[in-house]
């Protein structure tokens, strides 16, 4: 049992799941803005990254580590095809409300 | 630790990777009426892949970049069907492309892209290069279902799948993370080493098999991670659609493969369970939903859904017989989706889509040659001999029998019969239906070649199977799996 004054591998992981659960949470309950989902997504890869420096810390592994290198560049690349997306759905319906998207059946 | 480039085994990634960058800097170059030069060299170059692929098959296994990557026979198979599903994509998409003015460069450097991801993720030997490929292969996509700028639905098509597969990465990712940290490895051999050696499963492990089952789900396009498939068929432009529904699916059995065979095979008793609730929700709400669709696009997402269902009956047994049959199965449903999505881009001309069912109503009388063509499809997607979806479906049915799941396989045989009926609804609206639409089937010749030897085809492997189903047998043989 750790004392409440060190921060342990568990503190780690839970603030890490904590993290993976509002970005899941910011996807799905989310009905507003596609913006703050693409954030969530962001956010989701964080908490991933998270958990992995962690492991990698407490393994002693640096493998872990340079996965966070390649997940930090892939994300920005997310974002920038989300963003474009984005911006061409715009163009097209002049709205980012995600209710709105309702040409398709879902 | 020594370095071990042995680069040579990745030639095939290297061929695509330079024509892409070719064709993307050639296109700058040439002007808007020779864009059938960027064309010819795509397809130059699918065909070089294809032979620097058959010349270097050999039955060991290598691994290259220090084991990040194998080339196994498992590798060069399912890369050649990849090759070859995405060079029929290009045959067919052609005069598709050009009455929307998407016959451009940037068309065929993304779908370049994407086959490199795909095949980065079919060698993948550890979590970090299944992952760069698995991206690589989706964000191609994403910019590719978005590609017909001017069309509303393509950009919700492409939102929909962004958010929702960034969302399977994210938990395909947070699942490898929980494995890295119980097995303090990311090499897919040393995983399977590490789970060997415990004789319990932690909870951490159970939690990280959960999210990249799920994770794999949503790419292999199963009940209950469905959701974005039908808006993404119905939204991205045909080729699109095609190119979404074929190779990629090959590629994702390819990474579940390696991810639950090599790495996780330990676990087996876990995810087959897993499996199992997926593949019969798949197998009873794709055909039952299929059946209300009046949307040829949308009707065959919900059969793809089936489909992946049956796949993965296979890929639940956990043996070998059980892999080379749902491999089998999900190369013989590639090759019949590219048929059923050629008919429609076939029928499809400026301005007019041709994705309604009643769009093939009469077509016997219109064009019977083509009208043939859709029934091979058909009965291949419904398992009808002599067609090769029969063979597909009967070697999946008896791998879960000889595993002593009989109830399983009388799943797979009454929804099966379900999908039958849409399917040989296209049939009967063909044949027996007067057209409403008249207009003259007029095409490139190439693409009425391709199509025509893909439906025949349908029905060759129908008849001799055997030449198929040994290559995937020997494939699995020599392949490492522990």
């Amino acid at each position: 049992m750790p004392s409440w004054g060190e921060v342990t591998l568990a503190h780690y992981l839970v603030l890490g799941a904590i993290l993976f659960a509002i970005s899941m949470a910011g996807i799905f309950l989310n009905r507003r803005n596609v913006i703050i989902m693409l954030m969530a997504i962001e956010l989701m890869l964080l908490a991933v990254n998270l958990n992995f420096i962690a492991f990698s810390r407490y393994l002693g592994d640096m493998a872990g580590q340079v996965f966070v290198f390649f997940i930090l560049t892939i994300a920005a690349a997310e974002s920038a095809i989300g963003l474009a997306i984005l911006v061409l759905l715009f163009r097209n319906s002049g709205s980012i409300d995600v209710e709105k998207f309702d040409e398709l059946k879902g | 630790m020594l370095a071990q480039l042995n680069a040579a085994a990745s030639l095939p990634e290297i061929v695509i990777l330079v024509a892409a960058m070719l064709v993307l800097v050639v296109d700058l170059f040439i002007p808007d009426d020779r864009r059938h030069f960027s064309y010819w060299l795509t397809q130059l170059a699918l065909l070089v892949a294809i032979a620097v692929t058959l010349t270097s098959v050999r039955l060991e296994a290598v691994t290259a970049f220090n084991g990040l990557v194998i080339d196994d026979m498992l590798a060069d198979f399912l890369r050649l069907a990849c090759f070859i599903a995405v060079s029929m994509v290009l045959f067919y998409s052609r005069s598709y492309l050009v009455a929307r003015g998407m016959f451009r460069g940037e068309v065929f450097v993304l779908m370049l892209f994407t086959l490199l991801g795909m095949q980065v993720m079919i060698t993948g030997n550890n979590f970090l290069t299944l992952y760069l490929g698995l991206e690589l292969m989706s964000l191609s996509l994403y910019a590719l279902v978005a590609s017909w700028r001017d069309h509303t639905a393509s950009a919700e098509a492409a939102m929909k799948y962004f958010v929702l597969g960034a969302l399977a990465s994210g938990m395909m990712l947070y699942g490898m993370s929980m494995i890295y940290g119980t097995t303090g490895s990311l090499d897919l051999a040393t995983v399977a080493r590490a789970i060997g050696a415990r004789h319990d499963s932690p909870a951490l492990l159970l939690l990280g098999l959960v999210f990249v089952v799920a994770a794999l789900a949503f790419k292999l396009a199963v009940v209950p991670f469905h959701m974005w498939v039908p808006d993404v068929y119905d939204g991205a432009p045909t080729p699109v659609t095609v190119l979404v529904g074929t190779a990629p699916k090959i590629a994702a059995f390819a990474m579940a493969l390696r991810l639950l065979s090599t790495a996780l095979q330990g676990s087996s008793f876990d995810w087959q369970g897993m499996l199992i609730v997926l593949s019969v929700l798949s197998m009873v709400l794709g055909n039952v939903i299929a059946i209300a669709q009046t949307n040829i696009k949308r009707m065959l997402a919900y059969s793809t859904i089936a489909n992946m269902g049956y796949m993965l009956l296979g890929l639940l047994t956990a043996d070998r017989y059980g892999y080379s049959a749902a491999m089998f199965y999900v190369v013989v449903y590639a090759l019949t989706s590219l048929g059923s999505f050629g008919m429609i881009m076939l029928l499809s001309r400026a301005g007019f889509e041709a994705d309604q069912l009643d769009d093939f109503k009469g077509l016997n009388r219109r064009a019977p040659w083509w009208a043939f063509m859709m029934l091979l499809v058909m009965f291949s997607l419904a398992g009808l001999p002599p067609t090769v979806g029969f063979y597909a479906k009967f070697m999946v049915i008896e791998a879960v029998i000889n595993d002593g799941f009989v109830w399983l396989a009388v799943v797979a045989v009454i929804t099966s019969l379900i999908g039958a009926f849409y399917y040989l609804r296209v049939v009967k609206l063909m044949y027996f239906d007067d057209a409403a639409d008249m207009q003259p089937i007029t095409v490139r010749f190439d693409t009425q070649l391709v199509l025509s030897i893909n439906g025949l085809l349908l029905l060759v492997l129908g008849i001799l199977p055997q030449q198929l189903i040994a290559r995937c047998a020997i494939a699995l043989m020599h392949s490492n799996f522990p």
